[in-house]
């Protein structure tokens, strides 16, 4: 039985390629990353490979770090919570639109997220900086007196990131908007539901799986986020994306730079995989 | 369904203008006259596109990036269309394992990946190299690939193929006569995005670009580092008109909304 | 040496037992159904004569060679798939001469089968049109002459007929007999359509859970089923209960008739609703009482309660009077009505 033979391996050669590939340009690496951390590092001697704890012992005792991770989270949070409340909406009034006018609108949506963040991320400083539109716009209609500081703060980079990542949101709850039995609207006004008392007990409960997932994606992506807080957040503030490529190229200490990034990639694999985790064990029964 | 009530609508202006706002003060400013950051109230003016050609080093990294892309997203694709139809059809110990492997670049924080290949390349030899910027794109689009030509992969029943193979085809005919045209648009569209990802990529690259194999978005980002002049945002316009065109190309060829929705989780 | 002989042929998929030692033959030029409930194993045995599942047990042998030798792309026999898995990026003209290409044949014999084989299943001028824009019944069509130009030893066809409408569907049952018989190719039909396989096949394999119940022509399948199984699934029947009287005889009720093979104690005897004969109370028979009676046109379905158990009765509407609820009947039937069925315990 040749044949049967073959069908059995046939997945293993075809996928061969691309694992040999992987293995050597994902896990190694990643590996050795993990493994640099634990090295030693000064300013004259460059990186010494012995082990040492100094590099985890300094991020976990210097409160300088503590606040910068704390800063790369909250603002990850602030994102997911903007781009949830203005994208479940959103996703809602495309569902509704017509398909002519859907697709164009689609086009809005998506465009940017194929657009270089570089791009993106120069039009909010252009934007937000203190003889920006934005700023002129508010001192105009008498909103302010003087100009807000957008430019490296939080709420700077917080808008950038919304604008940045809700494309995604967006997208998994339109996802699961799509989903819907274009039927149980009318089902549920037949029962005497009104629009609110339907979007809240019929719809929200079906698409919450949807922004479930895009909160994780939005999530991690903006926990991650570089280059928008590299323009908009400056120098001064830090995340930990930022932090690791100042280690990494500015102040060359690359073990303590590995340490920072082979700590954010633990956290943010360990929040991805236990919300899933969580959001399917919540919703197995329902969904499928 | 209910149609949209006037709330919803001024929502959705508002909506639009927030995405196309920032996309639109970079064009505009483009335009500028003046020498330094301003709307173009004289009148416009092409000064600052004109300027981009005094420096030579966005139009070598515009042709580092467009060289990038094509080479990477053509061996992702490669990579791509074996595995994803041995996902697509074969239950195998180690099938959700290996998808997870394949798509881990998605969950990977790029500037992490940025760090490893660092690492990995200063190791063996590659740091700087054009060939290092390469293999690591191909590991950070290939998900991107894999996808499309996944879902493309699971939409084609196999008995097309047993078809092919009742009448007398060899393994080899049944792919390059049946299998390849049923998944083609998935493949040019895979392709695509994926491309379009490596031209974009600028966290991971960041780190793994030497001044030689600099790519555009990194010189683009590394300038604005340093200042933000009308000259930056006239190569911004240039990147942004540039990605409308693809955008439309895309659209008409696969259809946005199942570009990006229905292929599974991102 | 029949043409199709399978021996023992067995499939397992895990601890599932897909198929179970199926023996059959078919002669050449034979049409044969496998007919049974999803997933009782037809199509797997199907697959596996087509050579897209392995075999685990057994053999098949075509013209006394055995397949397990021969690489699929290599057997030679024309498949109709349930979905007709047309090529959806050729044309019917290309989707046709497909088979003809792998098999090297030059250009001009090539286009020359094509046009018989579309002539055949009378698709004439569609050459050019891609299958997308064609019906389910022309699909089908493309479907059947795809796999009958390249002359195939066997034809197989999976459920050929299950996606089109019903009336579409008995006008290709008759085409596909006729085609079939115009050109004499042996045919394995797997079908969960009794109509189809009674209509189509020279013999039916009714098969269940893996394993054959019974072969044999349509109308000897029907008439006398072996097994509760195959009397339920090949339309609608009842199971009589009745006293073996140990001399051939079965009595119910104080009426007895003569039944082959029927020993002593109780048994149960399998009779089709329209071989069943109502006569006002009082007639030699066994009692009963109409529960409830449905006009269907041509004729009324009567169920009965009555000393064998709870009945349903066709009665041809022929002008005469019918029995209404309630009413006392006494039942009887022929002596070659009443199948005895093997498995008599069951309900």
């Amino acid at each position: 039985m040749s044949l049967a033979v073959s069908e059995r391996n046939a997945p293993y050669w075809l996928t061969a390629p691309g694992l040999l590939v992987f293995l050597g340009l994902v896990i190694i690496p990643l590996g050795m990353t993990a493994l640099l951390s634990f090295y030693d590092w000064g300013q004259y001697k460059g990186i010494v490979p012995t082990f040492t704890l100094k590099n985890w012992v300094e991020i976990a005792t210097d409160s300088y770090f503590f606040e910068v991770f704390l800063r790369t989270f909250r603002i990850a949070i602030v994102v997911t919570l903007a781009t949830a409340l203005i994208g479940v909406p959103e996703a809602n009034i495309l569902n509704r639109m017509s398909p002519a006018w859907r697709s164009i609108c689609m086009l809005v949506v998506i465009g940017p997220l194929l657009v270089s963040v570089v791009a993106r991320t120069l039009g909010w400083a252009l934007l937000l900086g203190s003889t920006g539109l934005v700023n002129q716009g508010l001192m105009a209609l008498g909103l302010i007196g003087s100009p807000l500081e957008f430019m490296f703060t939080e709420t700077g980079v917080v808008i950038a990131l919304t604008h940045v990542l809700i494309p995604f949101m967006i997208l998994a709850v339109w996802a699961s908007l799509q989903r819907l039995d274009p039927q149980i609207e009318n089902a549920a006004m037949s029962l005497g539901a009104g629009w609110w008392t339907i979007w809240r007990r019929v719809i929200l409960p079906q698409i919450v799986p949807g922004i479930l997932s895009g909160a994780i994606i939005v999530f991690a992506l903006a926990a991650s986020a570089f280059a928008s807080p590299a323009i908009i957040g400056g120098r001064r503030l830090k995340v930990a994306a930022t932090l690791a490529y100042d280690e990494f190229l500015n102040t060359l200490n690359w073990p303590l730079g590995a340490a920072v990034a082979t700590l954010l990639l633990v956290a943010l694999v360990a929040i991805i995989v236990g919300s899933n985790r969580l959001i399917e064990r919540r919703y197995a029964q329902v969904f499928e | 369904m209910r149609r949209n009530g006037s709330f919803a609508v001024l929502f959705h202006l508002l909506f639009v203008v927030f995405m196309l706002a920032p996309l639109a003060i970079v064009c505009i400013v483009a335009f500028t006259p003046e020498g330094y950051l301003s709307l173009p109230t004289r009148g416009p003016s092409l000064r600052w596109f004109k300027a981009i050609f005094d420096y030579p080093e966005f139009l070598r990294a515009f042709y580092t990036s467009l060289w990038l892309a094509a080479l990477s997203s053509t061996m992702a694709i490669t990579l791509a269309v074996p595995a994803a139809l041995a996902i697509a059809r074969y239950r195998f110990p180690g099938r959700e394992a290996i998808t997870a492997l394949f798509m881990s670049p998605l969950m990977v924080p790029h500037v992490v990946l940025g760090i490893a290949f660092l690492r990995f390349f200063s190791q063996i030899g590659l740091s700087g190299t054009f060939t290092g910027l390469v293999l690591s794109h191909v590991i950070v689009i290939l998900p991107f690939a894999l996808r499309l030509v996944l879902a493309a992969s699971y939409g084609i029943d196999r008995r097309i193929e047993h078809a092919a193979i009742s009448l007398g085809a060899d393994t080899m005919t049944v792919f390059r006569r049946v299998t390849l045209p049923l998944i083609l648009p998935g493949v040019v569209s895979g392709w695509l995005l994926a491309a379009i990802n490596s031209f974009d990529e600028v966290t991971m690259t960041v780190f793994i670009a030497s001044p030689a194999t600099t790519t555009l978005p990194v010189r683009m980002f590394l300038y604005i580092q340093d200042n933000i002049d009308p000259l930056i945002a006239a190569v911004s316009t240039c990147l942004i008109v540039l990605t409308a065109g693809l955008l439309f190309a895309l659209d008409r060829l696969y259809g946005l909304d199942r570009l990006f929705v229905g292929s599974g989780k991102g | 040496m029949s043409h199709l002989v399978l021996e023992g042929l067995g499939k397992s998929y895990g601890a599932v037992t897909a198929v179970e030692g199926l023996d059959l033959a078919v002669e050449r030029g034979e049409f044969v159904s496998l007919l049974g409930p999803s997933g009782c194993g037809k199509t797997t045995t199907l697959q596996m004569i087509a050579g897209f599942v392995p075999v685990d047990r057994g053999r098949i042998l075509l013209d006394g060679g055995d397949l397990a030798a021969v690489a699929p792309n290599r057997r030679g026999l024309g498949i109709v798939f349930q979905s007709y898995a047309l090529f959806p990026h050729m044309t019917v003209a290309e989707n046709i001469a497909f088979g003809l290409e792998m098999r090297g044949i030059a250009r001009d014999e090539r286009e020359k089968r094509t046009l018989e084989a579309m002539a055949l299943v009378g698709l004439k001028g569609f050459a050019d049109r891609y299958p997308r824009r064609m019906s389910g019944g022309q699909q089908q069509r493309v479907a059947l002459a795809r796999a009958l130009v390249i002359k195939p030893a066997l034809l197989l066809l999976d459920e050929p007929l299950s996606n089109l409408d019903a009336k579409l569907r008995e006008e290709m049952q008759g085409e596909l007999r006729q085609i079939q018989r115009t050109i004499g190719t042996t045919t394995i039909l797997v079908t969960h359509d009794q109509h189809e396989a009674m209509a189509l096949s020279d013999r039916i394999v009714l098969m269940n859970q893996g394993r054959v119940e019974q072969i044999g022509a349509p109308d000897a399948v029907y008439g006398r089923p072996s097994s509760a199984f195959v009397a339920n699934f090949l339309g609608k029947t009842n199971m009589l209960k009745g006293q073996g009287t140990g001399t051939g005889q079965v009595s119910i009720d104080g009426f007895a008739v003569a039944v082959e093979g029927a020993g002593a104690g109780p048994l149960t005897l399998a009779v089709r609703p329209e071989r069943l004969v109502v006569m006002p109370a009082g007639t030699a028979g066994f009692g009963g009482r109409v529960k409830g009676r449905v006009f269907q046109g041509s004729y009324w379905l009567l169920s009965i309660e009555s000393a064998a158990g709870p009945l349903i009765v066709m009665r041809g509407n022929d002008g005469t009077a019918v029995p209404v609820e309630g009413e006392a009947v006494s039942l009887s039937f022929a002596t070659g009505d009443a199948a005895l069925l093997k498995d008599g315990a069951a309900s």
